[in-house]
């Protein structure tokens, strides 16, 4: 007897999809399938990225796969109509999705499977190469698993780019009895969300990730730290772990290997600057997420004082390609220092929106005029912030910088976790400083006093500028605020902080000047 | 020491969450996030608990429970709704979204409603920035907020 055949359809589950109306569209095609008598399979995937064709529906057809969208519940009965089953002319047709453009540009290596694949199908995830990098890793010695990475030229995703191999081999040449692996899914800059989409689309490439760091490095318990603003991410990873378990991919015998290695998931509690790697190690200890002073480094005293990887998601999830493909094949991606691919997340008031995997070495208007499409309103684009809440703000003048490490900072900003907010001419850069001093002390730990203190009056004195109070003393104060932060901050939240300050000021010095206009709109 | 009947309940649900949690590595969090999930707060009994039980002094667990954003003093009010402002949402008119779903609320940011219908907070990312500005009611996403979308969550918090 044959197996039946299911049409099987694809609907992201991914939170961005979500937000857009996914769940609707999911609704509202089970409730057609079953008026319709069809019998029908619908996967929940993750998204692919782009996010301004989201919620994006795709069928399987014997030519491939087809993708509708952006489709809202009220385009569902229209679909069917039109026989979008079997890839069906319609206004929202796209074609074969990895036609579009947005797509059909990009380098996938980290994100090969986002958007693909049923996220906590693990039979899914085998049959599109997953698995086979942690099988070549089970037989190898940890020494050239540390030397596999770290000739790949993989940076930590984070924000500090510390290259990944390196810190592996502090931990590998530590002896304890206990040695953890730590994913940092605090994810807390605005304009990111990369580290989302693959716990939420792709959760095992990240689970691969991190027993590859395991057997690496002889450690044998992994923690994932999500924050808790992300709750779906969180129910995939949950589910994803228990799956693997059962597989055995995690547990005493890794893929029946003399290696032990497991996971448990972590959720925050809502502060920014547990993203901070040592903050986080206290967070998850039980304790206040107050930074701690280096040294001592966490891979030589870290979580409970043991040797402790720490690494993003996306420095994780890259490596089971690498440990797969090659050193080699990885590193001939990119430019300069910066190897590989980045997952570019381009944000705010952006036409085509989303994540966008490539190698390194795009110019930032290639990023924001081509890619992006420029703004969503139509506008002239004035800044970008590339880096998050402590990057700096870019005006039209340097797009012609290189989305690289090292030529980011040459000009005083930071790629950071690789998120890029657009904003159109209607900003106001001396508001954007003054939120950025906002955003340090609502966020700030509390061990330093330039960032506790010097965030609150660089608030009060941004302040007076905008009401025209002493505006070359208050500037003057400003810039020495900044100053101070920058190297009186034990970490990047009050030493970074005078990146969007300072750029602000820098590039759009006419924000800064007094407006009578403003005065008397006070 | 006598304690108030509803002391003594608080007290024994409290134990019941820590019960399942506290074999884990670093159990705090895990404990305040379970008995936040009880209570919908953590109660100031609820902390006495939980520092008896990790042998931990109240003071410890005190300085844990108020150092993170999440944890609530209070219960919120019967819906919860968290609006985005943060740059990528400011780019695209969180202030204006914010200052509208004020008025139509009458309340503002950390503010719960009078008739206990809401509670409003700010959050800085939800990591919906390609849909921006977005929100969160409940645990459910929304993004591209726009006056129709604001008028949805406000009917849904009243309903
Ligand atoms: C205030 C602050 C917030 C941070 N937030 C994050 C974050 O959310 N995610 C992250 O991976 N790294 C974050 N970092 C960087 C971490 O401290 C650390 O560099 C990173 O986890 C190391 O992993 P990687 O080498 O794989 O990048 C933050 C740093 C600071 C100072
Ligand atoms: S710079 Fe700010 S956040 Fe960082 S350790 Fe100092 S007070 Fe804490
Ligand atoms: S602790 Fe006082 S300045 Fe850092
Ligand atoms: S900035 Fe609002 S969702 Fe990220």
């Amino acid at each position: 007897m044959s197996p039946t055949i299911y049409m099987t359809i694809y609907i992201p589950g991914d939170s961005g999809a979500l937000a857009l109306g996914a769940e609707k569209v999911a609704k509202a095609t089970a409730k057609e399938l079953a008026e319709r008598g069809i019998a029908a399979k619908i996967v929940r995937n993750g998204s692919r990225g782009a996010y301004f064709l989201e919620p994006m529906v795709e069928v399987e057809t014997t030519e491939g796969r087809r993708a509708y969208g952006p489709v809202k519940a009220a385009d569902v009965k229209g679909l069917f109509d039109a026989g979008f089953l079997t890839g069906g002319q319609h206004r929202l047709a796209l074609g074969d999705p990895e036609d579009i453009p947005f797509i059909a540009k990009q380098t996938r290596l980290t994100f090969a499977r986002c958007g693909i694949t049923d996220p906590v199908s693990l039979e899914d995830y085998e049959a599109h190469g997953g698995l086979d990098g942690l099988r070549k890793a089970v037989a190898m010695a940890p020494l050239d698993i540390v030397k596999q990475v770290t000739e790949s030229g993989l940076r930590g995703r984070g924000g500090a780019g510390f290259p990944t191999g390196i810190k592996w081999k502090t931990v590998l040449d530590t002896t304890a009895d206990r040695k953890y692996i730590v994913c940092n899914a605090d994810e807390g800059d605005s304009a990111t969300f990369a580290d989302r989409m693959i716990m939420e689309g792709d959760p095992f490439v990240l689970i691969e990730g991190m027993t590859i760091a395991g057997i690496a490095t002889g450690a044998t318990k992994g923690f994932v730290y999500i924050r808790s603003e992300y709750p779906h991410a969180v129910a995939t990873m949950n589910k994803a772990v228990e799956v693997a378990r059962k597989a055995g991919v995690l547990g005493a015998t890794v893929l029946g290997s003399p290696n032990a290695f497991d996971i448990e998931i972590r959720v925050g509690a809502g502060a920014y600057v547990c993203g901070e790697e040592t903050s986080l190690l206290n967070s998850l200890e039980g304790k206040r997420g107050v930074v701690r002073a280096k040294p001592p480094l966490p891979a030589i005293q870290g979580l409970f004082g043991k040797p402790t990887v720490i690494n993003n998601v996306i420095s994780l999830a890259s490596v089971p390609i690498i440990m797969d493909k090659g050193a080699v094949f990885y590193k001939d991606f990119g430019m300069g220092r910066s190897r590989g691919t980045i997952p570019i997340q381009i944000a705010g008031n952006v036409k085509h929106g989303g994540l966008f995997e490539i190698a390194f070495g795009l110019s930032l208007g290639e990023i924001v005029d081509e890619i992006g499409g420029g703004t969503r309103s139509g506008r002239p684009v004035k800044a970008v912030q590339v880096g998050g809440p402590l990057g700096a703000y870019f005006p039209r003048e340097l797009f012609d910088t290189p989305f690289d490490y090292e030529e980011f900072a040459k000009r005083d900003g930071l790629i950071g976790h690789a998120g890029i907010t657009v904003f159109d001419d209607t900003a106001d850069m001396l508001k954007q400083a003054r939120f950025a001093m906002e955003f340090c002390a609502i966020e700030s730990c509390g061990k330093c006093t330039p960032c506790r203190i010097g965030s609150t009056r660089g608030m009060e004195v941004i302040d007076r500028l905008a009401a025209g109070i002493e505006p070359e003393k208050s500037l003057a104060l400003v810039t020495d605020l900044c100053n101070t932060m920058k190297f009186g901050s034990l970490c990047a939240l009050g030493g970074f902080t005078p990146y969007p300050v300072m750029s602000a000021i820098t590039h759009f010095p006419e924000d800064f000047k007094p407006a009578p206009a403003r005065v008397a709109a006070e | 020491m006598s304690l108030q009947p509803a002391s003594t309940e608080i007290a024994a649900r409290t134990a019941a969450v820590i019960s399942t949690m506290k074999d884990l590595e670093g159990p705090l969090l895990p404990i305040l996030h379970g008995v936040q999930e009880e209570f919908g707060y953590v109660p100031q009994e609820a902390l006495l608990v939980i520092a008896d039980a990790l042998n931990l002094s109240r003071a410890e667990v005190h300085g844990v429970a108020t150092f993170y954003h999440d944890y609530r003093k209070q219960p919120a009010g019967r819906h919860v709704l968290k609006l985005c402002q943060a740059e990528a949402c400011q780019s695209m008119g969180s202030d204006a979204i914010a200052a509208k779903v004020k008025q139509a609320l009458g309340i503002g940011f950390h503010e719960t409603a009078r008739d206990n219908s809401v509670t409003l907070e700010p959050v800085y990312c939800l990591g919906l920035c390609a849909c921006a500005p977005s929100a969160m009611l409940d645990g459910q996403v929304i993004g591209r907020l726009d006056d129709e979308a604001i008028d949805e969550i406000v009917a849904e918090v009243r309903r």
